[in-house]
């Protein structure tokens, strides 16, 4: 029984450690700043910002 | 930031609506938005028609002005091989390509470079890394030619630096992926044998032989992937140094695995223990992160450019009338080329059409463009600011007078920091600690093979385990790591950590004149007392024409005018100043003495007055040309360090200069840049360790050659000459404190070497006596490097804190 349990937590633990390497490997650790302020932007907002943008430049 | 974009929001009636530029009136507008320049107009009617206006919302005004007037300058863009050469990838209709593009400066860049498929649907995928100032664009080429992409990008402000050296760094990229591999490996190992090793730890008596024997096998088959691939390198490094027959540290850490996984392995074996995987596993991983610490310097500044990195990848001939644009290599002499407004002049050269007014800051840093007329040289290196003019080429582009200098066996020398790695402090430190370690080895293991083998084995292998050198190979990384990071905060950006220990070992300073402890930029001089009117610009501008002192071609430059006057009656008095007569009017310019005979009080900085017809006007300052505080700076390092000047000006400035340096002989003018690197190369003759400061690419050669070469600069993200630290001009007044910094740092790591010593006599107590029990073993090794690490990650931000390195300009 312990062994089955450790054997499980021992494949969940290699689970995670195979989405860390992936993760190096598409280069998620290569540049740690632009998605940072990537995330911030909107999407598609062009419309209304353009209106908001008429109002604040007034 | 914030400040500045509400002063432009109130002035934002008289700003231009894309780049904030003022506006010289309000012509060139579209409704109410107004713009400096038609390019400015232009790039905002792209983006309007492209619904691309979220721009402006993310920051005010981010705009670049862009240079519209490229013509066909990025014809050779059309040439299958030189696109062959800049791409990354081409596959039947994808091609990939990184652009660098040092405009881009703020998250209004990121969003509309990110954006470019909505400009053009031939690129499917463009991303910022911002921090390189690179994008990495995808795209079909059947839709999109590079060459239109790369117009693209000039019309929206953002023109590609396209270069020569175009390095591919993946390489890098390859050794930083491998390295988190390897920890990430390591540190899921490490953990998982912690957790099988939990019931030793507590003292639990594991009865069922089958349970214990299935942990020990699953902490054995765990540790193998770290040995042989986390740990792998350390063996390979220590094999290299003893190719070299150098023992560094590698060599002890390699005895110490191998010790540690061979003991544990026969320990298994012969079922007599259950190993020492956790220590094992721990070590690696510890070692490992401070490997990573080491290694995370700032990769996005490039520290390696040379002057291929900064000409152009192209020239435009003109054979019988015809322009062509050829690739620079292709470039013969006898050539003649074509150099358009703000392109490199990339060879030696005769003037032959056109007005040349060349702005050489790059190469000397003298931000003041040259003049030049036809049948003038012309060195290469220089921007043309004025219209396009003709050359004719007279040195082979490696051979001229500014690329000759990496001709220089410095440069073709093979890397400075590889060597240095070798003769680094724990290196050095090392070699006798191993030589002592495998000798108390052996006497301790002879000593106990009299009573049995086994206990001489097992006393052998302890000593090698416990003496394994992880705290101390660690003190190094974390401390130089850590100061590094500190004083990349202070703007100090260093090319790896080892340059902190050249940087304590400093004993001697040698600056650069012009760009380092002088200022770039227009405010060299300044006129106080009554505004000179335009009339009286254009007179004394038409006097100082007339002499050659370089003074007076300062007041030359800052006057306006074009126009000048006939001076008759010329004078000119050697060190006092000139008179001459302008339309009837007498106009004197010089010293105070030579005014009205009465002697400046103030010594310290140099006024040339201004006297028309017997009314002082008011004189010219150029103490502002120094960089502020740079005085105090000099004299404070005056006190400990052997300093010098090398300039490639003229003697003109001598006299300012004597204020700051005390000894007359260690100022040195009209240094060419060889000069310039055989002066170093002199200095550290004689024995002493030399920083030096310089801007320019003329300083190139003596930065690669001192033991710390400095690039000073305005901007971190502009060009620089290859060096080992990039300093932010703003900052220079901290260098005495970087110097203290440094030599702190290495007592620090004294310190820790001290610390971990006392932890290795520690645990060979107990080796030695054959009585090191993996709990001991776990114990020690983990809490020896944990304690270590925090001394010297805690000890560097104290002293920072105290010098107040950690407070000031930190972002």
């Amino acid at each position: 029984m312990i062994v089955l349990l450790i054997g499980v937590s021992l494949l969940v633990a290699i689970g995670f450690l195979i989405a860390f390497l992936i993760a190096v490997k598409k280069g998620q650790y290569k540049d740690t700043h632009t998605p940072a302020i990537r995330v911030l932007f909107d999407e598609n907002t062009e419309e209304k910002n353009k209106e908001e943008n008429k109002s604040e430049s007034n | 930031m914030h400040i500045l974009s509400i002063e432009k929001k109130i002035e934002k009636s008289l700003l231009c609506y894309h780049c904030g530029d003022e506006c010289s009136d309000d012509s060139i507008r579209i409704d109410d938005k107004l713009f400096c320049c038609n390019g400015c107009k232009t790039v905002y009617e792209i983006l309007d028609q492209n619904k691309l206006c979220n721009y402006y919302n993310l920051d005010q005004a981010p705009g670049i002005s862009p240079d519209l007037n490229f013509g066909n300058r990025f014809d050779y863009l059309d040439d299958p091989s030189t696109i062959q050469k800049l791409l990354d990838f081409k596959d039947g209709n994808i091609s990939k390509i990184t652009f660098h593009i040092p405009q881009m400066h703020c998250s209004s860049c990121i969003w509309l470079l990110e954006n470019l498929y909505k400009f053009n649907s031939g690129v499917s995928t463009s991303q910022v890394d911002f921090l390189k100032k690179e994008l990495s664009a995808t795209f079909n080429h059947n839709k999109i030619a590079l060459k239109d992409l790369v117009k693209l990008l000039t019309s929206i402000g953002y023109e590609p630096q396209i270069l020569l050296e175009s390095v591919d760094k993946k390489s890098e990229d390859k050794v930083s992926k491998r390295l988190h591999y390897r920890i990430g490996i390591a540190g899921f190992c490490f953990l998982n044998v912690m957790l099988f090793s939990f019931p030793e730890y507590l003292g639990i008596n594991v009865t069922d032989s089958f349970l214990k024997n299935f942990f020990i096998s699953l902490n054995l088959i765990l540790s193998l992937p770290v040995v042989f691939f986390s740990g792998w390198e350390y063996f390979g490094s220590a094999l290299k140094g003893l190719r070299k027959k150098i023992i560094n540290i590698d060599f002890p850490i390699s005895l110490g695995i191998l010790a540690l996984f061979g003991r544990s392995i026969f320990e298994v074996a012969a079922q007599t223990g259950s190993g020492y995987f956790d220590s094992l596993t721990g070590l690696i991983f510890f070692l490992l992160l401070g490997k990573l610490l080491q290694e995370k310097t700032y990769s996005y500044l490039n520290f390696e450019r040379n002057y291929k990195s900064f000409f152009p990848l192209s020239v435009t001939i003109k054979i019988d009338e015809i322009e062509k644009s050829i690739p620079i290599n292709k470039l013969m002499v006898g050539n003649r080329i074509v150099v358009r407004k703000n392109e490199i002049i990339p060879a030696d050269s005769i003037l032959l059409n056109g007005d040349g007014r060349i702005d050489y800051s790059f190469v000397t840093g003298e931000s003041k463009p040259v003049g030049k007329v036809s049948g003038e040289f012309v060195y290469a290196g220089g921007r043309q600011l004025g219209s396009v003019i003709e050359l004719e080429v007279i040195k082979d582009v490696s051979q001229s007078y500014l690329t000759q200098l990496w001709n220089n066996e410095i440069f073709n020398n093979p890397d400075k920091s590889a060597e240095s790695y070798f003769t680094n402090f724990s290196n050095a430190v090392s070699k006798y600690f191993t030589f002592v370690i495998l000798l108390i080895a052996f006497v301790a293991a002879g000593f106990w093979f009299q009573t049995s083998f086994a206990t001489a084995l097992n006393v052998f292998t302890s000593v090698l385990i416990v003496a394994c050198p992880c705290a101390l190979a660690l003190s190094t990384p974390f401390t130089l790591g850590n100061a590094t990071r500190i004083l990349g905060r202070n703007k100090l950006y260093l090319r790896n950590t080892s340059v902190i220990e050249d940087f304590a070992k400093v004993d001697s300073i040698v600056f650069d004149k012009t760009g380092t402890i002088t200022q770039l930029g227009k405010s060299d001089l300044i006129f106080t007392g009554n505004v000179l009117n335009s009339f009286q610009q254009k007179m004394v501008k038409s006097l100082v024409r007339n002499s050659t002192h370089p003074l007076s071609r300062k007041i030359f430059n800052s006057l306006e005018g074009e126009e000048f006057f006939p001076v008759t009656k010329f004078d000119e008095i050697p060190g006092l100043g000139i008179t001459g007569v302008v339309y009837g009017n007498l106009l004197k310019v010089g010293s105070r003495v030579f005014i009205d005979g009465s002697v400046e009080e103030n010594q310290l900085s140099t006024k040339i007055y201004v006297l028309i017809n017997d009314k002082l006007l008011g004189f010219f300052s150029v103490t502002n040309s120094y960089r502020e505080g740079i005085g105090d700076i000099i004299k404070s390092l005056a006190m400990r360090f052997k300093l010098s000047l090398l300039s490639g000006d003229n003697e003109g400035e001598k006299y300012n200069l004597m204020k700051f340096f005390n000894d007359e002989n260690e100022l040195h003018f009209n240094q060419s840049p060889e000069h310039k690197l055989e002066f170093v190369k002199s200095l550290q003759k004689s024995g002493t360790k030399v920083l030096m400061i310089g801007d320019g690419l003329n300083d190139a050669g003596a930065l690669k050659q001192s033991d710390v070469g400095i690039a000073l600069t305005e901007d971190i993200s502009s060009f620089s000459p290859a060096c080992d630290a990039i300093l932010d001009a703003s900052n220079l007044n901290l260098l005495p404190k970087f110097l203290n910094y440094s030599q702190s740092a290495i007592k620090i790591i004294y310190i820790s070497f001290v610390i971990s010593f006392l932890y290795n006599l520690f645990g060979l107590t107990f080796a030695i006596q054959g009585m090191l029990s993996p709990i001991i073993a776990a114990i020690l090794m983990p809490l020896s490097s944990i304690s270590v690490v925090l001394f010297a990650t805690l000890s560097t931000n104290l002293v920072a804190k105290k010098m107040l390195l950690l407070d000031q300009g930190g972002k």
